[in-house]
Order: structure tokens, then sequence, then C-alpha cells
């Protein structure tokens, strides 16, 4: 398992193909914080989303923030929140928009693997909860878009260090979850005729 | 005559340790997370686990949240029969206690109404926060235990109506595979509740009286600590690991309360509590004099 770091938002599709399940990454640039209520906007009801988002990483976040004086927003507590719940999103945000790397906690379900596979994405795993020190690797919120969703906005994040990360699936088929669920499925029945 | 302001002085209680929770966590939690990072094998499962206690030191260091979903607000109250106020103003003012301190820290309020989805105000709203209650006979003091609960193991629970004939064999693989299921959603390694006997609701009721209980703390009752020891390891074979990117450690614990039940039922209740395991406490005594307890 190898370690690497990659700057975004990427424009070589090598810096995604580099990277295997289980590898450790740590992020540079810019993400882009989304959640279940922009990617309603911007799917079902038809809104075009008024960032770039080619070559992105999108990280699932609703984050804790305090409004300035000058009509910007300071980070207080920036967390992420449960990936399975916007599944769906995964094809269209790599076909119509060009994401290529997607960043939440607890992973994704088996649909997303051939998605990401076509499509030359990866998922990444952060670890939930561990909202104090991701804090600290935002060094700024640079821009934020459909504030009428706070805090389920369009965030633009510049980072330094984010992670570590664990690439929970890769872009050539691999994912750790569907690994550890097939491993702990076959454990179950072994258990079972313990009981 | 003296006369204290109870009722303030409970609605104080609950908003210091609405903050206290979601920035201080138990050392016991410490403790089981530090014990679990020396044994994990798995790469994945050590990195995870050195990020929790590296995310510990940090909300240490700069006094913020833990986890930044602060959660719906549990509290567990025991209350002697004795003490001064009534339940009804404790009610109140632990619902008072929770929008202070969601709008002078100020916290991320996630109260919404179940159908419209609009916020419904500070982290309260109709039946929010959420109250136990347990009555003491001969005792004039209150407990208030704060356990602010996140929704992604929330979100992971889960409730079987085992028949009689399903045993307890039925009770173990409901278990296992509710967790199995569950995978790295409810932030594993964290603390498995389970509720047995009673009725439907009432499972659930106990499976989350369950995971307020200190890390390891054991269910009076020998038959159902038996159980506590035996899921704890099997749960701890499945190889789901932290975050689910699979390893040793999946569970810090599993608690067990248990009630009586009738001779048809056999529920079983699965509440799941993450590894950011926050709970803390206030001991109020009749005249009003507040001994903080991160442990209880």
């Amino acid at each position: 398992m190898a370690t690497h770091e990659v700057t975004f938002p990427v424009t070589d599709s090598q810096e995604i193909l580099k990277l295997r399940a289980g590898d450790e990454v740590v992020v540079q640039g810019h993400i882009i914080g989304i959640r279940d209520r922009t990617q309603i906007r911007i799917f079902d009801q038809g809104q075009e989303p008024p960032m770039d988002l080619r070559g992105a990483f999108l990280l699932h976040t609703a984050p804790n923030v305090r409004k300035r004086d000058d009509g910007g927003y300071d980070p207080m507590c920036i967390g992420t929140t449960t990936s399975a719940r916007m599944v769906r999103f995964t094809e269209p945000l790599g076909a119509q928009y060009g994401v290529r790397a997607i960043c939440g906690k607890g992973g994704f379900p088996d649909e997303a693997i051939e998605p990401m596979q076509r499509l030359g994405m990866v998922y990444f795993a952060i670890v939930g909860g561990a909202a104090a020190l991701e804090t600290t690797q935002i060094e700024e919120i640079e821009q934020v878009e459909w504030e009428d969703l706070m805090p389920e906005c369009l965030w633009k994040f510049r980072v330094k260090d984010f992670g570590p990360l664990t690439v929970g699936i890769d872009a050539h088929g691999g994912s750790l979850y569907r690994d550890v669920q097939d491993a702990a499925k076959k454990k179950l029945e072994e258990l079972y005729a313990r009981l | 005559m003296i006369t204290t302001d109870l009722e303030g002085v409970v609605e104080d209680a609950a908003a210091h340790l609405y903050v206290w929770a979601l920035k201080d966590i138990p050392q016991d939690l410490r403790d089981a997370l530090a014990d679990a990072a020396g044994r994990e094998t798995s790469v994945p499962g050590q990195r995870v686990l050195s990020t929790i206690l590296r995310n510990i030191q940090v909300a240490d260091d700069q006094k913020n949240l833990v986890c930044q979903d602060t959660g719906i607000a549990v509290y567990t109250c025991r209350v002697g029969e004795q003490f001064p106020l009534h339940p009804a103003r404790i009610q109140a003012a632990l619902k008072a206690g929770t929008e202070r301190a969601t709008v002078e820290h100020p916290l991320r309020s996630n109260a919404v109404h179940t159908i419209t989805r609009e916020n419904t105000g500070p982290n309260t709203g109709y039946r929010l926060p959420i109250v136990h209650w347990e009555f003491i006979p001969e005792w004039d003091g209150l407990d208030v235990k704060c356990v602010p609960k996140g929704s992604g193991s929330e979100n992971m629970s889960f409730l079987k109506m085992c028949v009689p004939a399903d045993g307890v064999k039925g009770i173990k693989q409901f278990v296992l595979e509710s967790i199995v299921g569950a995978g790295g959603k409810p932030c594993p390694p964290g603390i498995v509740g389970i509720g047995i006997g009673g009725s439907a609701d009432y499972a659930m009721y106990l499976a989350k009286e369950a995971i307020a209980r200190p890390i390891g703390t054991r269910n009076p009752d020998p038959h159902v600590a038996k159980l506590e020891e035996e899921l704890y390891g099997l749960l701890n074979e499945t190889g789901i690991g932290p975050m689910g990117l699979g390893g040793d450690v999946t569970v810090l614990q599993c608690h067990i309360e248990h009630a009586d039940t009738h001779m048809t039922l056999n529920p079983v209740a699965v509440n799941y509590q993450c590894w950011a395991a926050r709970r803390a406490t206030a001991h109020v005594s009749a005249d009003g004099v507040v001994d903080y307890d991160r442990e209880a």
C-alpha cells in the first residue's frame, strides 16, 4: 500500500489512475464541499452548479462556520458525513461534470464501482468524526454558492495536507468495502455455526 | 430563607453539559481508543485509529468540537423522589439549556420537522430534546447525563421481533448481521448498545440506555453480562474494522440492557454509538449545588 500526495483539481488522469484501494493519500490545493440538498438541486431540479467541477475533489460535508462582517465565512468545525446516501449522483458527477474524486465516510455501496472505473474516478475514505483535525487542514473558505441551502451549500476550500485519506474505491474496479463485506459474510457463516 | 432557582441551575447545567460533551470525551473512551490503536494490525485500521487519537488531541488543544455533528440532544435523568423540582420543570430547563448552548456557542442546529424538513430551532423542537427518566426512591438529588447522539450512528439502528424459539442464538445472529451490514457507516469502532426483552419500543429505549454507559461496565445480571462478553468477542471477529476499512477492532464494547418480557416475545434492538461516544453528567443536589462528572 503506497502513499501519495495529490493536488486538486487534477488535469492529468494519471494522478487518479496511480491510486489503488488501500493506498494512503494526502491532498493539497482546492476541494469542494457538497451534500444531499446541493446534489438534489443539480440533478433533480436541473440547476447548473455555479462552480467548475472539472477534475474536482468533492467532500461530503455540511460545515459549522461563522459569517464575517465582510460577508465571508470562517471555518469553526468542518467534518464529513455518511456518503452512502448520495451514491446515485456518482455517475452524473463524473460523466457530466468531470469530477474525479469523491470523499466521505463510511464508503459507497458496490453500485459506485463500475461508473468509477469507467469514468476514472476514486472514492476517498476520511475518518468520520475527526472534524477537529480536519478543520485545521482547511486554510480558507474561498467561495460559497447557493447560500440559501446553508449549510448544504457549494463550498470551495483551500486545503493543506488534507488527510490522511484511504483510497476506498479505485479507478480499476477495486473496492475495500466490497472486499471487507465479502470476507465478513463468509466469516458470519463460520460464526453462526459456532453459536 | 434562601431560595435557589433550581430550574435556572438545571438550565445552566444542560447548557454546559451539551457543549462540554461535544468537546471533552470521557477518559474511559480515550483509554479504549488508545488500547484499540495498540492492538489493531491492519494498515488502514491503524491509520484510522491514529487519526482518531490525533483528532482528540487537536480538539483538546483548540477547545474545538471532536465531531462536527452536534447530534440530537438526549438526556437521561435520574430524579430522586424528594428532589424539589418537578420533572415538568426539569424538562423545560433541559430544553432551554439546549437552546442557549446552541445559540451562544454557536453550535450547528440539526433539528428539522420530520415531514417538511424545515429547521425547527436551536437543536430543539416538538418532542426534542429527548429525555429518558428514571425515578429513585428515598433520594433528594438529580443526575442529568447529556448524550449528543450523532446521526451517522443513529441511522444504523435495528429492531427484530425474534420469537422465543429463536432463543439467545437468534439474538446473537441478529446483532452480528446488523453490525456487518452497517459496515463503516456508523463510524466504527464504537459501542454497540443492545436492548432485549420488554416490548418493541422499550427494547430500543434500552438499547439507547446501553450506549450511554461507561465503556466496559457490565450488566449486573450474570446471564446478560455473559452475553455482553460473548458478543463483544464475536463482533470483533467479523473483520469490519475501523471505519469499515477492515481490521481487528470493529467495536470498542458491547453493552446490553434488558427487561422482562411476555412469554411469546423475544425482541432485540440494536443502537450504535460511534467512536466519538460523547457523554457528560451533572449531579445536582436539592439545594442547587452542581458537581460535573465526565466519567459517569
